[in-house]
């Protein structure tokens, strides 16, 4: 057993000590950058603990493979690994040798032409070589099965243990922090919701925050106190083989650029005279957290296991194929590396939805741990992260359905032999589906819906039963001659969208989340969440973005009023879970507000068109004072656009919400689960006579709202871009305080140095004579001669969203773009797949194109 | 010539080893398997021997159908051919395990001629019994030296060298015979991967198992005591002098 004994403000540290302001559990990469950090940012009085012994406890930082390929098509991603390099530089500990990705087959060349711009949008230096060229950097590959490369020069490997170790050493040094190893935690106790203490092998220790930095026993540990990090151990097989004679002339840790072998999904890395081969192409192999051996009962550690040989023998084929010298090599060393999956893919941080103050730092790998290091501190520290929005990354983002190891098992396993393939950003997911579904299922598939997983949820994307409508928009339903712009879409959603504009269609949005908020104390609550003043009339409601405390959008929803201190949020689907964290952990601990979470209970549909009005009065009525039942009055003039009202629907007691995210006239009609599939028929026997027809999310979400302009929570609006920016501050500020006041203040003062815009497509005609249509994954804007758009806040301008505007004619993309840029009729270019296309900024703020006085809405 | 190295399969060590709450097994849920490092040593051996003459390394093991995998490292490592022994249990007592495999052997040689040598581990990695090897060449009729840290062949003569407290013995033996190796023979290669993927498509000849016990019982496994010691790290450097003062004084070396 080895533990530290230093002296800090004279105590002996070798006394195990019984209280902290902070305990850090975890010695790994992110648990040693994570107090180094923030050490950094001011926090006193912290205890770091590991299982393990020190330098290398035993989890997956101690057999990690250690190389950085920078270009990520996520920004979450690209961001988070661009800092955590920066840092890996300043620390001296980050050893540039470039990357090449190679491709075999033609689709992944494709591919690389996609990481050319993702590589552009993050300011990656990168080109593609020919196979001779990638035999020119790699001497030894066998170039004749190579189509060709990625490279990226500042590709590099980095020494993580011993970026771990200064960044402790330099907290401890700080008189900050100290450091406790071979301490196992035993117990999380947890009082009134709040984490109170530690309980170890060394003693017990309270503690105001602890933070899980423990990899992939991180499930284990916070189940301690009740919390859900939902994740799961998977190996990850890698070989080290040698020595091989040009490897060893180098005389160099690393000299020849790493190989990603993409397409077996395989790497070769040299370390010193060696090659690491490591593998994401045998089967998906998981372990229980509660099962990885102790450092005790390990051969080498708790995290490299047993080669099982018979996964790797494929690869060890694929390998000599590329490098025919591996084939003699001995292979020293092989295991069954653990390392962190999550069901998305992407790391878990963030404070526990369970119990306060007790953070999550986990799923993360070599190549961000620094920079979520930064980012976790940042959010202990000021609310919210500074770094970039870890929209995606947020614990609070599963609903509990995705926490279960059923989820978990199915959907890494779906997702592990991805971790090199070629994801479409539109692709869906093929397990876990059916887990939710509307009342209003049966009659969607039965109109031949294509549905797509929104959390769950399956929600119609296009209908089959609509594609005769295409003929009928003859002209406006163009197919998309190449197929990956085609993936995943359809051309009927631009029939869809064209009826609906022209009649009118019903969309299913059960997928909502809806949250009541009862209690006396609501309207003060809810005027410290929202920017804009919710103390409107009962029936009237509120469009409000919820601010992070720097002013950024931290969530983007409508409030309705239905009673004095009743107040019900709609709010997305995918950002249900986090605005429901969000609003839980703001609210009063003294039982004046009350929560109900209404979303299971509800069902939703949006009835909009031109004919909305005339079907909804059809199908509307309500008891008059007679008692009477008697058709009820749809007007604007007796129920105006933004107001709300109970009604019967073939006598369905629903809520009827006048509101469009498509910029239609009509409602989003709520009621109760089980009297869904009443009004879903009701509402469609009425509309019958005006060619009603369902409509998709491919309208809803893409066409009808980029049409508008309407900026969409986790696309436009993140935490690294204000209301102003947006162009979604209102002329007036209410006088009520409210989280990010004072940023929103600022930013109302200061001209912003981005604002959101939307683009169209002067010419989508690639080189090949191909018209193209971009996806919306994060293409750069750049200039004329392209150049990338950086604002003064170094933000990048890329798309955020891009789609059809069937009514306009259009291909829009939305950006954010520099003053300087920001003018309407100037002429830019975005690069998809490699390729630079003339856009021109078509409206600068948020006035819609479409439709630019909203008329349609309110009349 | 023909060598025929004998090899067992057991679990890997390099971490504490676990036993099954019935004290019967080892615990091998963490573990991975392999065979010990006198065997490694002399499939190493009779790898060299023919490299150096020419010939055939079969390998044999008896034990748990899973033992293939040690049978197939050892042909990525240059062993020639692999036959398994199929036993259901993990183990058979040395002598039940010694008389199977001298009948295997004879069998195989009723086919292939006479083997110039059979070689074993000095002792098996688990149970140390230091049996198998003199029991097997005593039913084969054959001489066998054990502890063999040097082995090559001349003229059907086998020299064998063995370290003893009073120098180095030197054993002629004529072929055919048995040779217990000794770890340190040699240093025994890793597979290539191109031996490791040739080794899987050898094929493994099966022959039957049967012997007599011995009457040797396993009763129980017990692990030995853990003995604890506490490695108190002082600091580095000068840093450190401070904590060792005070060590020395709690320690009472200053009275």
């Amino acid at each position: 057993m080895i533990y530290h004994r230093s002296k800090i403000n004279g105590a002996k540290m070798s006394e195990f000590p019984k209280s902290a302001k902070c305990v850090v559990i975890g010695a790994g990469i992110v648990g040693n950058c994570l107090v180094g950090h923030l050490a950094k940012l001011g926090w006193t009085d912290m205890v770091q603990i590991d299982k393990g012994p020190l330098p290398n406890p035993g989890g997956s930082t101690g057999h990690a493979s250690n190389f950085i390929f920078p270009t990520d098509h996520n920004k979450e991603m690209a961001l988070l690994t661009l800092a955590s390099q920066k840092q890996y530089i300043e620390m001296g500990m980050n050893n540039t040798c470039g990357g090449i990705e190679v491709a075999r087959n033609p689709e992944r060349l494709e591919e690389f032409n996609r990481r050319m711009t993702s590589a552009k949008s993050w300011g990656i230096d990168a080109k593609l070589l020919s196979p001779a060229q990638v035999k020119e950097l790699v001497p030894f590959i066998n170039e004749k099965i190579v189509l060709g490369g990625f490279y990226t020069p500042s590709v590099s490997c980095v020494d993580s243990l011993q970026t771990g170790t200064l960044m402790r050493e330099g907290a401890v040094k700080s008189g900050n922090l100290s450091v406790f190893a071979n301490t196992e935690v035993l117990d999380l106790e947890v009082e009134n919701g709040t984490i109170k203490a530690v309980v170890t092998n060394k003693g017990r220790i309270e503690a105001e925050y602890v933070v899980v930095a423990c990899g992939v026993w991180s499930p284990r540990i916070a189940k301690m106190a009740g919390a859900n990090i939902p994740l799961t151990p998977a190996v990850h097989q890698m070989a080290d083989v040698g020595p091989i004679d040009i490897l060893q002339k180098t005389n160099a840790e690393v000299a020849y650029p790493i190989v990603r072998d993409m397409d077996t999904f395989c790497y070769e890395r040299q370390t010193a005279g060696s090659m690491e081969v490591g593998s994401y192409a045998h089967r998906a192999i998981f372990m229980h957290p509660d099962d990885i051996p102790s450092n005790e009962a390990s051969a080498l550690s708790p995290t490299e296991l047993p080669l099982t040989q018979d996964d790797f023998d494929p690869q060890m084929e694929q390998a000599i194929e590329l490098m025919d010298m591996l084939g003699d090599a001995e292979i020293k060393y092989s295991i069954n590396g653990l390392l962190s999956l999550t069901p998305d893919a992407m790391p878990v941080l963030g404070e526990t939805v369970e119990v306060r103050n007790l953070w999550s730092a986990a799923a993360v790998w070599i190549k961000e741990g620094p920079g979520i290091a930064q980012l976790v501190a940042e959010w202990m520290t000021y609310g919210y992260p500074h770094l970039c929005d870890p929209h995606s990354s947020d614990i609070s983002r599963f609903y509990p359905h995705e926490k279960t190891d059923h989820h978990i098992y199915a959907r890494c396993d779906e997702h592990f032999n991805k971790t090199y393939g070629i994801v479409h950003p539109r692709e869906q997911w093929g397990t876990q589906r059916n887990m939710r579904r509307s009342p209003f299922y049966a009659r969607e598939e039965a109109a031949g819906a294509t549905f797509f997983d929104a959390r769950g949820w399956e929600r119609p994307q296009w209908f089959a039963s609509n594609e005769k409508l295409i003929s009928k928009f003859n002209g406006a339903c163009e197919p998309r001659p190449h197929e990956w712009d085609a993936r995943w879409w359809s051309p009927i959603s631009n029939a869809e969208h064209l009826q609906m504009r022209e009649s009118v269609g019903m969309v299913d949005l059960t997928a909502f989340n809806e949250f009541d908020f009862t209690g006396p104390g609501t309207m003060q609550f809810l005027q410290h969440m929202c920017v804009n003043n919710v103390d409107v009339e009962v029936g009237r409601s509120v469009y409000t973005p919820l601010l992070t405390p720097g002013g950024g959008f931290r969530g983007d929803l409508t409030i309705m009023r239905l009673a004095a201190n009743h107040f019900r949020v709609i709010t997305g689907a995918f950002d249900g879970g986090r605005d429901n964290y969000w609003f839980k952990r703001h609210m009063p601990q003294d039982g004046s507000v009350i929560f109900t979470d209404m979303s299971s209970a509800l069902c939703t549909i949006g009835v909009w068109g031109p004919n909305a009005e005339k079907t909804m009065a059809k199908a509307t009525q309500n008891i008059n004072a007679e008692g009477k039942l008697v058709p009820f009055d749809v007007s604007q003039k007796n129920f105006p656009y933004g107001s709300v009202r109970e009604v019967l629907i073939d006598g369905v007691p629903a809520t009827m919400f006048r509101i469009s995210y498509v910029g239609e006239n009509g409602w989003e009609v709520y009621t109760k689960m089980e009297h869904g599939l009443r009004m879903w028929d009701s509402i469609a026997k009425a509309g019958e006579e005006f060619g009603i027809i369902p409509v998709g999310m491919g309208v809803y979400a893409v066409t009808g709202r980029i049409e508008k302009g309407y900026r969409l929570m986790g696309a436009e609006l993140e935490s690294e871009y204000n209301p102003v920016e947006a162009g979604l501050n209102r002329a007036k500020v209410k006088s009520a305080d409210f989280i990010g006041k004072a940023a929103y203040m600022k930013a109302r003062d200061e001209k912003p140095c981005a604002i959101m815009c939307t683009l169209e497509m002067i010419d989508n005609t690639s080189k090949a004579g191909i018209k193209r249509y971009p996806t919306g994954g994060n293409e750069p804007i750049l200039t004329k001669t392209g150049e990338r758009i950086v604002d003064a806040k170094g933000r990048v301008s890329r798309v955020t969203t891009a789609g059809a505007a069937p009514s306009l004619g259009k291909y829009l993309m939305l950006a954010y773009l520099t003053p300087e840029h920001a003018i309407e009729g100037n002429e830019l270019r975005v690069m998809y797949m490699n390729e630079l296309y003339p856009v021109r900024v078509a409206r600068v703020g948020s006035q819609p194109l479409f439709d630019p006085t909203d008329a349609r809405m309110k009349s | 010539m023909n060598i025929l190295v004998c090899v067992k399969r057991v679990p890997a060590p390099g971490a504490r080893i676990n036993i099954t709450s019935d004290g019967q097994q080892v615990d091998t849920a963490f573990l991975g398997f392999t065979v010990s490092p006198h065997e490694e040593c002399a499939v190493e051996q009779a790898v060299q021997l023919i490299e150096k003459h020419g010939g055939d390394v079969t390998v044999l093991t008896l034990g748990p159908a899973e033992a293939e995998e040690q049978l197939r490292t050892a042909v990525s490592t240059g062993a020639t051919k692999a036959v398994l022994v199929p036993i259901d249990t993990t183990d058979w007592d040395p002598q039940r395990t010694a008389q199977a495999i001298a009948k295997v052997i004879g069998e195989l040689e009723a086919i292939n001629g006479k083997y110039d040598l059979v070689l074993f581990g000095n002792e098996s990695a688990d149970s140390c019994g230091y049996q198998v090897g003199v029991r097997a060449a005593l039913k084969l009729g054959r001489p066998i030296v054990n502890g063999a840290k040097g082995l090559d062949i001349d003229n059907g003569v086998a020299i064998i060298r063995r370290e003893s407290d009073a120098g180095v013995e030197i054993y002629k033996l004529k072929t055919p015979a048995c040779v217990g190796v000794k770890e340190g023979i040699n240093l025994p290669r890793y597979p290539t991967m191109k031996g490791r993927l040739a080794s899987k498509k050898v094929a493994i000849d099966r022959s039957e198992a049967s012997g007599e016990s011995g009457g040797l019982k396993l009763i129980t496994l017990r692990r030995p005591p853990e003995r604890a010691s506490n490695t108190v790290i002082l600091g580095n450097g000068p840093e450190a002098a401070s904590a060792v003062v005070d060590l020395l004084e709690e320690l009472g070396v200053f009275k």
